[in-house]
């Protein structure tokens, strides 16, 4: 590593590569986690509360952590959102629960760190606050494993359903277990969820791919109720020439490499572009200089203003040594001799008039190509839609809306009777994120428990 | 520049901060030092019969985050041998001549025992005496410490005694484990006492260990009560104060008192000053955070004095002890209402629920555009239905927020007469269908 580039304090490169993987925060000591629950104001009819997709009732857990009760705790939270452990790591909280706490102006109570506090205490527990439900005789089946699905079944199951999740995957736990950085959430936080749902009777089949080991149509006869929770798919074609060169890699793949390979296998290279500027792009620059890269930048068309990524995210790059090169498009990977990408060539931007979502448009600036030096180009511009499964679903009087799966908000049902949907794959608008699928699973197996037994009183 | 200095039934002390007998007392190496860093006097461990004491002597509450609000203790009198102690005390006379050192005795309830003791110890050439009467444990059980001080014809006698050989000012100090503290404040005054000092430590029971069923603190398995002190105990300090300080029987001997009981600030010393202390004495905040604590004291006393225009401590002690009264003799025509200043309100809702559920219920939740910030969240205000509000001040002792809520007061017409007048005035509201009656003309609604 050429020692100019190695920044003079960055901390993370005085640690071992297994140490920079750790989860960035620590777990709250029982001190600092009485002191910050005691901080809390039990606010009557909390903000908090309202803010959090899941409705997780918030003062009541946090002073059960004051109380020692923290036990007790885990539960109030699981009880709204089995998934507790992981939202308490991934949720922005900044613009969730924390960001409308009533002390925001001063210091918002550390609702994630309290909340991690208590769903930890349980999971190393194994501590099991819910069984499996008086069966009723009905069969649900659940379409991929992500947050969406496992909420879905694990509420399904409560209910007295029998449910099976059915994952394309090796493991469970979508986005949790395969695209949310290590150092925010580890594997095992993701796989003792699934243990969980597991624990409460549902079957969880990795390693099928529905539409593919299945076929759809053997499901809808199958079960009584689907639900569709298959989230998005891989980073799109640029559509640039050199894409296809070696050492253009997709975002996706790169994280998920630091997720499920030993670190030190990873090459990453000591120069590397990053194309985007929304979270999964800061994730993936955050990572390469967590992996030793020296020069990591950040390529986006539009300005500061405009990044999609939350500013806390930003912040972290930033602090993390991440450069940013705003108003700057790539055009083409330069390969070298041997097919290996030798630099991304970009032509500079200006910002005209404001289009469709009302940011202003980038524009390009004649004659401002450049090439930036680089060894690994990252694709990191969103996900694809789910087409294919779309394809297979509109047949049956399922609609779509912008390419993503349509259902009504309040049952998040779809076209079809029969066939439920939630998670990323419906989400055509607003940030997706997993507390959001969390709720779309809940409410989803709320409206089949309503339609399939329909006992006067029950499951409203 | 203020004066600090005092003179306290005749002992002379720089400052009015003194360390209480107790541990941070228990010898000259600590008295000495505790003077080098300014405390004006110390009152010696209390020094007597002999003792053993035990193991695990505390027992603390903890609050929320914070340690030692209130603490419990099980210790005796000093149980280092009295010769010890009486050349300790020679010898930190002799190197502070300028500050207070005050011995405190207990010995069993023998005339010539007290006797002895207090002509032994007046030869080291220490200030004065502490007559300690209020021992809550241990002693009380061999017939002495607070024995002695819930007896008031004990406390007469003993005192008497005393006072038979004392060449120089003796203290009584008095136990809060009475009901009634004034009586032996009176027996004290007519033992011939130069002065009083109150409070010793309250019983108390500090708690179960709920996973070991142990009692706190733990001796050995058993547990009993301990004297409980430190700031949880400042309101009853001050109660049991200004009760002798009001008393028209204690004013006439016209003896100053020492308070004490959960001063740990130059803020709660003038508390205790403006209900009559001379002196003030410290325990627990010094076992707590060390002598160091007594430079803050004197600079913080000093600064408020300065501000408020009092040149020495004699201006203001005593100052609030004429506001105090009794409940008969409140205005009963003063009303006030609580007013939400809805730009610091942070909308916790806390006055709401409390109003609601445990007062009144004239707090509505209401949806008002008052700034941009209601339109933003869309969360609705608590609003105080002033009609209504009884003026209990709930809400305001809830709310988190400084100066949000405040009680203001208001004129309802209400005739300013206290409940003294106007039953003496109108003896029939004693009857509900009278007091009805006088409500109405006197505009009192209640809902
Ligand atoms: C890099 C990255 C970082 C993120 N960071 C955050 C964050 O910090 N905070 C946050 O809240 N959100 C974050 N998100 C978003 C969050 O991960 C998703 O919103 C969430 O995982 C959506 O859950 P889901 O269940 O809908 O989909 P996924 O988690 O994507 O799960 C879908 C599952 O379905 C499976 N599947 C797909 N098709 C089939 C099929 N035909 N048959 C069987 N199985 C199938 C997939 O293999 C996958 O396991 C991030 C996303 C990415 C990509
Ligand atoms: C551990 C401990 C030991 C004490 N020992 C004595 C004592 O020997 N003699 C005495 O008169 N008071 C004794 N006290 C009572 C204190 O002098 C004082 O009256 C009481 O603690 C209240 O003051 P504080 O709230 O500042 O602690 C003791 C208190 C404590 C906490």
């Amino acid at each position: 590593m050429a020692e100019h580039f190695k920044p003079v304090k960055y901390r993370a490169w005085e640690m071992s590569l297994e140490e920079r993987f750790k989860e960035v925060y620590p777990p709250l000591t029982q001190r600092e986690a009485e002191a910050e629950a005691n901080r809390c104001l039990y606010c009557y009819d909390a903000p908090c509360m309202v803010a959090c997709p899941t409705h997780i009732d918030i003062p009541t857990f946090i002073k059960k952590i004051g109380t020692g009760n923290v036990k007790g705790s885990a539960r109030t939270i699981l009880e709204s959102n089995l998934m507790g452990a992981t939202c308490a790591r991934v949720c922005p909280v900044d613009v969730l629960c924390e960001g409308s706490c009533v002390l925001r102006e001063e210091k918002p109570i550390a609702i994630g760190r309290l909340q991690r506090y208590a769903t930890d205490y349980a999971n190393e527990r194994e501590i099991r606050f819910f069984e499996k439900g008086k069966p009723n005789g009905k069969k649900v089946a659940v379409i991929g494993a992500g947050p969406a699905g496992l909420s879905c079944a694990g509420e399904l199951a409560k209910t007295g359903f029998d449910v099976t999740v059915f994952e394309k995957r090796t493991w469970a736990g979508g986005l949790s277990t395969y695209g949310i950085v290590v150092f925010r959430e580890p594997v095992e936080v993701s796989l003792r969820e699934v243990k969980m749902i597991q624990d409460l009777g549902v079957q969880v089949k990795c390693g099928v791919e529905i539409g593919k080991d299945i076929d759809f149509d053997e499901i809808m006869s199958e079960f009584d109720a689907v639900f569709v929770s298959i989230g998005l798919g891989r980073v799109p074609q640029m559509e640039i020439p050199g894409e296809d060169a070696e050492g253009v890699l997709d975002g996706l793949d790169f994280i998920e490499e630091t997720k499920v390979d030993r670190l030190d296998k990873i090459d990453v290279g000591q120069r590397v572009c990053i194309i985007g500027a929304g979270n999964t792009a800061i994730d993936c620059a955050t990572i390469a200089r967590r992996l030793g890269s020296e020069r990591v930048t950040m390529i986006y068309r539009r300005s500061e203003a405009e990044m999609p990524a939350y500013y806390f995210e930003y912040q972290f790059a930033l602090k993390e040594g991440v450069s940013f090169m705003f108003l700057t498009q790539p055009i083409e990977v330069i390969k070298n001799a041997r097919g290996q990408v030798e630099g991304l060539k970009c032509v500079r931007m200006d910002l005209g008039q404001p289009d469709a979502s009302g940011r202003r448009s980038p524009v390009r600036v004649p004659d401002s190509e450049f090439v930036v030096p680089c060894d690994r180009v990252i694709k990191a511009i969103g996900q694809n839609k789910p087409k294919d499964f779309m394809d297979i679903l509109a047949p049956l009087g399922v609609q779509q809306a912008k390419g993503y799966i349509a259902v009504d908000p309040a049952t998040n049902r779809t076209g079809n009777q029969k066939i439920y949907a939630g998670g990323d794959c419906v989400r055509s608008f607003g940030e997706a994120s997993t507390v959001m699928a969390v709720q779309d699973g809940k409410i989803a197996a709320k409206a089949i428990a309503r339609e399939l037994v329909s006992i006067e009183g029950e499951n409203k | 520049m203020v004066d600090l200095s005092i003179d306290f039934a005749g002992i002379k002390s720089p400052n009015p901060f003194w360390l209480a007998s107790a541990p941070p007392t228990n010898s000259g190496y600590q008295i000495q030092k505790a003077f080098d860093q300014g405390w004006g006097g110390a009152v010696w461990k209390t020094v007597g019969a002999p003792v053993l004491n035990v193991c695990n002597r505390y027992g603390t509450m903890d609050y929320k985050g914070s340690k030692i609000i209130g603490l419990n203790n099980v210790e005796l009198i000093s149980d280092r041998p009295i010769e010890i102690n009486l050349r300790e005390m020679r010898e930190t006379k002799r190197l502070f001549p300028n500050n207070a050192v005050i011995a405190s005795v207990m010995v069993e309830s023998k005339k010539e025992a007290w006797q002895e003791i207090i002509k032994q110890i007046q030869d080291t050439g220490v200030d004065g005496f502490e007559l300690n009467f209020g021992c809550p444990h241990g002693m009380s059980e061999r017939g002495m410490g607070s024995a002695m001080g819930q007896v008031p014809e004990y406390t007469c006698m003993v005192t008497d005694w005393v006072m038979d050989v004392a060449e120089i000012p003796v203290i009584v100090k008095l136990t809060p484990n009475v009901t009634d503290i004034v009586h032996p404040a009176r027996a004290a005054v007519k033992g011939r006492a130069s002065a009083v000092s109150l409070i010793n430590t309250i019983n108390s029971i500090m708690g179960v260990d709920v996973d070991t069923f142990e009692i706190q603190p733990n001796v050995g398995g058993k547990g009993g009560h301990g004297g409980y002190a430190g700031p949880a105990v400042k309101p009853i300090a001050l109660h049991l104060l200004s009760a002798i300080g009001a008393d028209k029987e204690f004013a006439q001997a016209g003896i100053p008192i020492s308070g004490m009981g959960g001063i740990e600030t130059w803020r709660d010393a003038v508390q205790f000053m403006l209900l009559g202390s001379t002196s003030v004495q410290v325990c627990t905040a010094v076992m707590h955070w060390g002598f160091r604590i007594v430079e803050d004291m004197i600079e913080g006393m000093s600064n408020w004095m300065q501000d408020k225009g009092f040149e020495r401590c004699s201006d203001f002690i005593g100052k609030s002890l004429p506001r105090i009264s009794n409940f008969g003799d409140f205005d009963l025509g003063f009303q006030s209402v609580a007013r939400i200043d809805h730009d610091k309100c942070i909308q916790c809702n806390l006055c709401y629920i409390a109003c609601n559920d445990a007062a009144h219920q004239c707090i509505d939740l209401t949806s008002m555009q008052l700034s941009e910030k209601t339109l933003q969240n869309g969360r609705p205000w608590p609003v105080v239905r002033e009609a209504d509000c009884v003026g209990c001040d709930l809400c305001s002792r809830v709310c988190p927020v400084d100066d949000c809520i405040e009680m203001v007061e208001i004129d309802t017409g209400r005739p300013h007469i206290s409940w003294n007048q106007l039953v003496a005035q109108k003896p029939e509201v004693l009857e509900w269908d009278k007091m009805e009656e006088y409500r109405k003309q006197a505009n009192i609604v209640i809902h």
